[in-house]
């Protein structure tokens, strides 16, 4: 490279009608801070992201400055959106699990369990889930919540510096996506909770490796609270920041971990229980600080009910070997169950043998069902679950076809992202980073 | 193909106040696109409804009624008796069809009132009905009241040429972002929003791509010779 190539990624700056613009991509600092000398101006609007470290995903913070405090705050999002919701209007009822499931790519379990329970609504199948399907969905889904809590408290450690709680949290959570990868396949986007029941049955073996990583995690969270809970330096970024009491969560619609850290336990498996989650024995977290803190808290508690749910989930499936884990009714039920076969993943021989040599009713089936799909009858339904983040819930609206008509999903980081403004404005810039990582909103589900 | 299952063996409906006959808002006929002498299998002639779930009557079921009396007492208190175009009770959950004039005293009243209090909005979402004349866009209010753990659904609807339906950010502040992309989305003018501009499109972006007069989009993919369209484009059961 010759020496009078242009570096493309120099800082610039230029003047426009609206004032002195500045373009700095790191270590070039010094030129914002001589030029702002030379005009005396001290309010500057900084635009922060949306391609930024510490904003938390593709999320851009337009920032209005006066000195380090922040006077406006604003978000600007729709970075990722990649159109979920508008693609499952031309796929198949069951096809839909397949792209919700990459929504918000950090518990993809609770996008697939709120759909494929307004699914189930509509087409009136509720009371017929088996029950292994039902305990293996709140294994999994509580299996998520530590793996989705792991990334918030290690991304928001990251973001002031704490990098050991970094490291160690994203050492755990890759134990969790390995049970994923046991029983589900995939360590992401498994599409594996279906309408009727769940993909697969549980693989030989499972329980005892969840089994020993609950041993595992009971040594190992208290790792966090030895690491945080006291840090002074951790309180001092934590507490008192980000501050949001229970009118102000209600008015901005934020449910979750923001909202239980008023002291206000609302926990939808609590006040309205799905999959059967009044046959656990587990306590709704609440704290009293209602800032950044007091949410770190209540994660950091909740992976130990949830550690207690997976373990009475996993005595539960003891006891259901053998147990179906899809409906009974073969209209809806998908028709085969995957096996590992030479080239991978694959049908089941017995399955394959069935349709190609035994039945042909049950090759016709098997293709009706799958090209096909079912009915589901017209209607809408909105059945919400508590995922890591809050009330996750998938409006559901059928015209008696074979695909979705509409699925419009609330999701729970778009919502409380809205708080990003409250919670930062009056505070200093570096606040800002602490309030929204406490939100720990995950822009796939906010811009889906 | 769910055959519509018997009400008396089913708890849900069980439940279900007695409906009227279903709305039938749009007829689809044929299928995979063939027509007329080229259809040798005959599935162009086959013809089905669209057909929602109807009206209910009175009595709905346990704390639906204490629901439904409550905002009728209140919307008569208020001057607004007509405010409730229908109910439908459907799956266990009741949605209340809200005439647009009158959706702003009913959403204060429904988080206001004692007997009603529900204090969260959970959000908004659009939905597009184009053979639904004179009522294509559709506003759907989730509503919550934690205080008797209950759950509502407010429908509004607009006409496609009469977009305009008033914005209920003055009584759920929570409902700014849904109600931008309601209006991104399906082109749903909330009145009284404090900014309504586009929220996850480019602000310069033509149309509102969650209508379904929107195409899909896609290119067709080559593969070992053979070509599949678009997702939009394929033969499909409708």
């Amino acid at each position: 490279m010759s020496e009078t190539t242009a570096d493309p990624y120099a800082a610039t700056e230029a003047e426009t009608t609206q004032g002195k613009v500045y373009t700095v991509t790191g270590q070039d600092w010094d030129s914002i801070v001589t030029g702002i000398a030379e005009d005396h101006d001290d309010k500057i609007v900084v635009n922060m992201g949306p391609q930024h470290p510490s904003t938390h995903g593709v999320l851009r913070l337009i920032l209005e400055l006066e000195g380090e405090t922040v006077t406006e705050a604003r978000c600007g999002i729709g970075y990722l959106h990649t159109g979920i919701e508008k693609n499952m209007e031309f796929r198949s009822w069951t096809q839909g699990v397949t792209f919700c499931t990459r929504m918000d790519y950090l518990s993809p379990f609770f996008n697939e369990a709120s759909y494929v329970l307004g699914v189930e609504r509509l087409l009136d199948i509720e009371d017929d889930i088996p029950e292994k399907a039902q305990v293996m969905r709140v294994l999994l889904m509580e299996l998520n919540r530590i793996s989705s809590h792991l990334v918030c408290i290690a991304t928001g450690g990251m973001e002031i510096g704490a990098l050991t709680v970094m490291t160690i949290g994203f050492r755990e959570r890759e134990l969790v996506l390995d049970l994923f990868e046991l029983i589900t396949g995939l360590r992401m986007n498994h599409a594996f909770i279906r309408p009727g029941g769940v993909a697969q049955d549980m693989p030989a073996g499972a329980l005892d490796e969840i089994r020993d990583f609950v041993a595992l995690m009971k040594k190992r969270l208290p790792e966090y609270a030895d690491l945080c809970n006291a840090n002074p330096i951790f309180k001092a970024r934590l507490v008192d920041v980000g501050h949001l009491d229970l009118a102000g969560c209600l008015a901005l619609g934020l449910t979750g971990p923001p909202l239980r850290a008023t002291g206000y336990p609302w926990d939808l498996r609590k006040s309205e229980p799905y999959s059967g989650y009044e046959d656990y024995d587990f306590e709704v977290q609440t704290w009293d600080t209602a800032d950044a803190y007091g949410r770190f808290r209540i994660r950091l508690n909740e992976m130990w009910e949830s550690l207690k749910i997976v373990e009475q989930a996993v005595e539960r499936l003891a006891g259901l070997e053998g147990a179906p884990v899809m409906v009974g009714d073969k209209k809806i039920a998908w028709p085969s169950q995957l096996a590992i076969g030479s080239d991978g993943m694959g049908n089941s021989l017995d399955h394959i043998k069935h349709i190609m040599g035994e039945s042909m009713e049950g090759l016709i089936h098997h293709f009706k069902l799958v090209t096909e799909g079912f009915r589901v009858p017209a209607g809408q339904a909105y059945v919400p679950v508590e995922s890591p983040r809050g009330e996750l819930g998938a409006h559901v609206v059928s015209d008696g076809g074979t695909k979705p008509f509409r699925v419009h999903f609330r999701d729970p980081s778009f919502t409380n992202l809205q708080a990003t403004s409250v919670m930062s404005e009056g505070g200093m810039v570096a606040d800002v980073i602490v309030a929204i990582a406490s939100i720990d909103p995950v822009m796939g589900g906010v811009d889906r | 193909m769910t055959e519509s299952q018997d009400p008396s063996t089913d708890v849900v409906a069980a439940n279900d106040a007695p409906a009227e006959p279903g709305e039938v808002i749009s007829r689809h006929e044929g299928m995979f696109g063939v027509s007329g002498t080229g259809d040798t299998s005959g599935f162009g002639g086959l013809v089905r409804n669209v057909e929602l779930p109807g009206a209910s009557t009175p009595p709905f079921g346990g704390w639906m009624d204490d629901v439904a009396n409550a905002l009728a007492t209140a919307a008569r208190e208020a001057g607004i008796e007509s405010c409730v175009e229908k109910v439908v009770v459907h799956r266990g959950e009741i949605t209340f069809f809200i005439r647009r004039e009158d959706l702003l005293p009913v959403v204060k009243l429904l988080r206001d009132d004692e007997q009603l209090r529900f204090e969260l909005c959970s959000g908004v979402s659009g939905v597009h009905y184009p053979d639904d004349a004179g009522r294509e866009l559709h506003a759907i209010y989730h509503l919550l009241s934690m205080t008797h753990n209950r759950r509502i659904r407010l429908e509004v609807t607009a006409p496609d040429a009469d977009p305009h339906i008033p914005s209920v950010c003055a009584t759920y502040p929570t409902a700014d972002w849904h109600e931008r992309e309601a209006f991104d989305f399906f082109g749903i003018v909330f009145d009284g929003h404090p900014a309504l501009t586009r929220i996850q499109m480019p602000d310069d972006w033509p149309g509102h791509p969650q209508r379904k007069d929107y195409p899909l989009g896609g290119i067709p993919v080559e593969y070992k010779g053979g070509t599949v369209p678009p997702p939009d484009q394929r033969r499909s059961y409708n």
